[in-house]
């Protein structure tokens, strides 16, 4: 059974190595194992001060049209520069070699399969970049007078509008950088809704599964955190929040379907319980997309919701932003949304203040324009029956996927699950000492990017493995061959895969020695 | 429309792997008697409609393609080498998450050192991150780093401070019982008496822009000299293309910089994504907010990059993380890589002398049209405002039907500056074009 699925893995050993196009100079990072020609000192790439050339220029200026007056003449000495700022000297060619030759270095949710758990790497539509690239809305002051920016306005309007459809909430902010930021705003929304009511909440539950980034924003905001455990099925659980759900908590933060890609089965007995003590329901909507068009968190029994438009909506990760953390509300929510909001008023748009209570502006100007235009162009696209083709995609694959593995990997809640799954190597770990972090490793030789590991906390090695809508059944099966490949490795040549990756540019890079003599900028001397 | 690549036959397949007869039934399994959702959206769009639909929005839009722009005020517009715009769309930058699995994201690992090191050398700080937000939340990360590293309760800030900078970090306070004091203006930069009596013992940083708000250059020197003596952390606001030419903040003593980077080759966008630029002594690198990219070795010994200092971040530390942030602005830093590289060393700072000089041209002229005046007498650098004899307004709607973009009404700040007007003049404008923009203002007034 191992045997063959291995030689099967072989096969689609070949197939990933061609999916993988390889930059010249990789071929000392050899090929397979250990039988490495490696070249110590070698670089990949050199930096681009060591790129540098006195005398070399990249872009040249139109030569100044005004006549020039001695600098010390129009700035007082004091405040000038003694030398140029030491900006690399590189001709444009070599500059262009410099970045394709990085960019070569890097897999891609464009060139490979990026099955990341809560990140949904999801294709970016090409047309949006087009849109977003208009010069009508890429090259618009945020100052400009609101007669020239009507389009703009339009659209923001009309994104809030479908956000609050698609939400089942009655009012959204658009103004969030990114997903932390939204939480950051709604949970200080929140603060000032209680406050409003004359109440001193101090704490932010959540549960042992959640994101980071909950329990890091509800700090930021002052508020006292509090983590729930999980029950044996992965889920928030009722008894164990009936304790923990007091007249003290402000807001009961909940990720659903959650990181184990579980549906929250009682999530409106759980609301009711913290509305019934006053508290407000918050939703991550990291994983929206598992949700999208089929439920809405505002029927669910939330009060407040974040969605990532860097994951849900389509919007390129960038390689780790920009993205974008728009928060719908319901109506009770609305007087703290923050400042400003785009109002309409017979077939008008301005921008306004959202009024005494708000709990004032996140950010500068109005939002990440440029990433919502995106957002708003994948929405049109779609439209309700896309959407739900979303959603749908996303179920069947990741349970598609479950399936396959089944039986392989150990999955700690083995029941349908939403867009994504947590599977195990604890087994592995404690029978051929082969960590998640080396099954990840291993993918990458595959052509793969690893799955989200070590998350959530309350699994052990866990691998959590979202293939996103996008991906084909024919991505997805070659997928699981490969893991089960690695697991026919991981049994009779446990080294290979503990040693992985050999087929990247480089091999396992030291973070102890990183982290302990942090070098983190080039010097000039060296 | 659709995205998603299941055919029906794929569909059949799955459903019978798993077992159960339906999506349907499946989802009823997953969520048992869960109300369903029914979206009522617009129908969907193909590709050419969408383009129409959205050309449309775009279509009527001001933009400084179509209107000379004077307005500054925090977000510039200046040119954007090609080579930014093609390297920012590459696929392999655009397409690829955070790079966690550091093997598999060299690319952006080492564009991100390289970023950090630009911004060090920029700056004159020994580290800096791989970028935030904006400016404006990067200010607000700044003081939240202040606060915990001097255990003090008070901010002193200069007026010269962006107000929408101040009003987010007033946002991002408002969960503690910081107090924030401000450092009034006198002839466009902080005076410096007020500024003596505003800080003390109790002030954990002292918060200044540099060119501020108002285009005028501040005494940062004294201002720094001051923070010190206190023993609070001396922050400043910059706009990075002013360093082509004045004093990086580490010669004047700032222990932290921050500032809003989208002058660094980003689309102005109304308004986002932009750069948050944030950057430090080394003293405080254990504190730092956000993504840090570090250089290391493999096991063959080859020079490699990876994420580190992680023990800061919200994924690890959770609760007691230096900062909730996530997703950042990779992209934004990219670009500021690639332009600050493209115009190199002497690009760089012939960028900010034509900056200066013609600002001061137009500066010259538009002062000699009666009726308009410096609004102060502090030197400048790219901004410089003026005092008109009617409101700005007015004058702005009128040259918006003769080509002009205006400047900022500075009663929008603060409502003394009544008829207060801010210009602004990067290296875009032409001699010609400022001349007819005098001109135009001569006849608006």
């Amino acid at each position: 059974m191992i045997t063959q699925s291995s030689s099967r893995g072989a096969e689609r050993r070949e197939i990933s190595k061609g999916e993988i196009s390889r930059p010249e100079g990789l071929e000392m990072t050899g090929k397979i194992s250990s039988k490495l020609p490696h070249s110590p000192g070698r670089l990949l790439e050199p930096l681009l001060s060591e790129l540098s050339r006195p005398g070399r220029h990249g872009f040249t200026l139109p030569a100044l049209d005004v006549s020039a007056r001695p600098l010390e003449q129009l700035v007082p000495a004091a405040f000038l520069r003694r030398e140029a700022a030491p900006m690399p000297q590189v001709s444009e060619r070599d500059l262009v070699k410099h970045f394709m030759r990085l960019a070569h270095l890097n897999f891609s949710g464009e060139t490979n399969f990026y099955p990341l758990g809560s990140c949904t790497m999801k294709y970016n539509p090409k047309v949006n970049e087009e849109i977003a690239g208009l010069p009508g809305f890429a090259r618009v002051h945020p100052y400009t007078p609101e007669e020239g920016t009507q389009g703009i306005l339009r659209l923001l309007y009309e994104l809030e509008q479908l956000f609050k459809e698609i939400l089942g909430m009655d009012a959204v902010t658009l103004q969030p950088a990114a997903g932390a930021h939204g939480e950051l705003t709604a949970l200080l929304m929140a603060r000032a809704y209680h406050q409003a009511q004359g109440r001193l909440r101090r704490k932010v539950v959540v549960p042992d599964s959640a994101h980071g980034t909950n329990p890091a924003s509800a700090a930021l905001c002052g508020f006292e955190v509090v983590e729930v455990k999980s029950n044996e099925r992965g889920r928030a659980s009722l008894k164990a929040l009936a304790s923990a759900i007091d007249e003290d908590v402000a807001v009961f933060m909940m990720t659903n379907p959650n990181t184990l890609g579980l549906f929250e089965q009682e999530v409106r007995e759980i609301a009711e319980l913290v509305h019934k003590k006053g508290g407000l329901m918050y939703l991550d909507g990291a994983n929206m997309n598992a949700i999208l068009g089929l439920f809405r968190p505002g029927d669910l029994g939330f009060d407040m919701v974040h969605v990532n438009i860097h994951k849900t909506f389509s919007i390129p990760h960038g390689s780790g932003g920009p993205g974008g953390g728009p928060v719908g509300v319901k109506a009770s929510l609305k007087p703290f949304l923050p400042s400003p909001i785009v109002v309409e008023q017979d077939g008008a748009y301005r921008l306004s203040s959202s009024g005494p209570r708000s709990i004032g502006r996140v950010r500068a100007f109005f939002g990440n324009t440029g990433a919502l235009v995106r957002a708003y162009a994948y929405i049109r696209a779609l439209g309700a029956e896309g959407l739900k083709r979303v959603s749908e995609g996303a179920i069947l694959n990741a349970n598609y996927l479950k399936a396959l593995l089944k039986g392989k990997y150990p999955i700690p809640v083995d029941e349908p699950c939403m867009h994504e799954f947590v599977a195990s190597a604890k087994e592995l770990k404690a029978t051929c000492g082969v960590k998640a972090m080396d099954i990840a490793k291993r993918l990458l030789d595959y052509g793969f990017y690893a799955p989200t590991i070590c998350f959530p906390l309350i699994v052990e090695e866990a691998l959590m493995i979202e293939p996103s809508e996008t991906e084909s059944r024919e991505v997805v099966e070659a997928f699981a061959d490969a893991l089960v490949a690695i697991l026919g490795e991981a049994r009779e040549i446990p080294q290979r895969v503990r040693g992985a990756p050999h087929r990247m540019p480089v091999t396992r890079l030291d973070e102890v020695q990183a982290a302990r003599e942090p070098n983190l900028r080039w010097t000039h001397s060296s | 429309m659709d995205f998603t690549p299941l055919t029906s036959e794929d569909r059949r397949l799955i459903l019978d792997r798993i077992g159960v007869a339906s999506f349907d039934a499946l989802v009823e399994q997953i969520a048992p008697r869960v109300p369903r959702a029914d979206l009522r959206l617009p129908a969907p769009l193909t590709e050419p409609e969408l383009l129409q639909a959205a050309s449309a929005l775009a279509a009527g839009n001001i933009t400084t393609n179509n209107r000379i722009s004077f307005l500054g005020a925090g977000s510039y517009e200046h040119f954007i080498p090609s080579v930014v715009r093609y390297i920012t769309s590459r696929g392999e930058f655009l397409t690829a998450y955070t790079p966690y699995q550091p093997e598999a994201s060299q690319g952006t690992l080492q564009a991100m050192y390289e970023y950090q090191s630009l911004l060090c050398d920029l700056t004159g700080m020994d580290v800096a991150n791989a970028s935030l937000y904006d400016g404006a939340s990067a200010l607000a990360e700044a003081c939240v780093l202040a606060l915990r590293e001097t255990e003090r309760g008070k901010l002193v800030f200069a007026q010269g401070v962006h107000p929408e900078y101040r009003q987010t970090v007033e946002t991002y306070l408002r969960g503690t019982q910081v107090t924030l004091e401000k450092i009034p203006q006198k002839e466009g930069i902080s005076d410096l008496t007020r500024a003596e009596s505003a800080v003390d013992s109790q002030t954990a940083a002292v918060i200044v822009q540099m060119p501020n708000a108002f285009g005028c250059l501040e005494p940062v020197e004294r201002l720094g000299a001051l923070a010190r003596r206190h023993g609070a952390l001396f922050i400043v606001v910059v706009n990075p293309i002013s360093l082509g030419i004045l004093q990086a903040p580490g010669s004047y003593g700032a222990d932290i910089v921050v500032g809003e980077g989208q002058p660094l080759g980003t689309d102005l966008q109304f308004g986002g994504p932009y750069l948050g630029l944030f950057a430090c002594r080394e003293k405080y690198l254990r504190k730092i907010p956000g993504r840090i990219v570090g250089m290391t070795r493999d096991t063959h010994g080859r020079r490699g990059f990876v994420l580190t200092l992680q023990t800061r971040e919200q994924h690890i530390r959770r609760a007691k993380a230096t900062s909730n942030i996530c997703t950042n602005e990779a992209m934004m830093a990219l670009a500021a890589a690639v332009y600050l590289s493209a115009l190199g060393a002497e690009g760089f700072q012939e960028m900010a002398r034509q900056n200066v000089q013609k600002s001061h041209y137009c500066f010259d002229r538009i002062v000699k049209l009666p009726g308009i005046k410096p609004l102060f007498s502090a030197p400048f650098f790219n901004e410089f405002a003026v005092q008109l004899p009617v409101d700005p307004e007015q004058v702005n709607q009128r040259l918006l039907k003769t080509g002009f973009l205006g400047g900022f009404p500075l009663k929008r700040w603060d409502p003394e500056l009544k008829n207060g007007w801010l210009l602004c003049v990067t290296e875009t404008r032409s001699k010609e074009q400022m001349d007819r923009f005098v001109a135009a203002v001569g006849e608006a007034i």
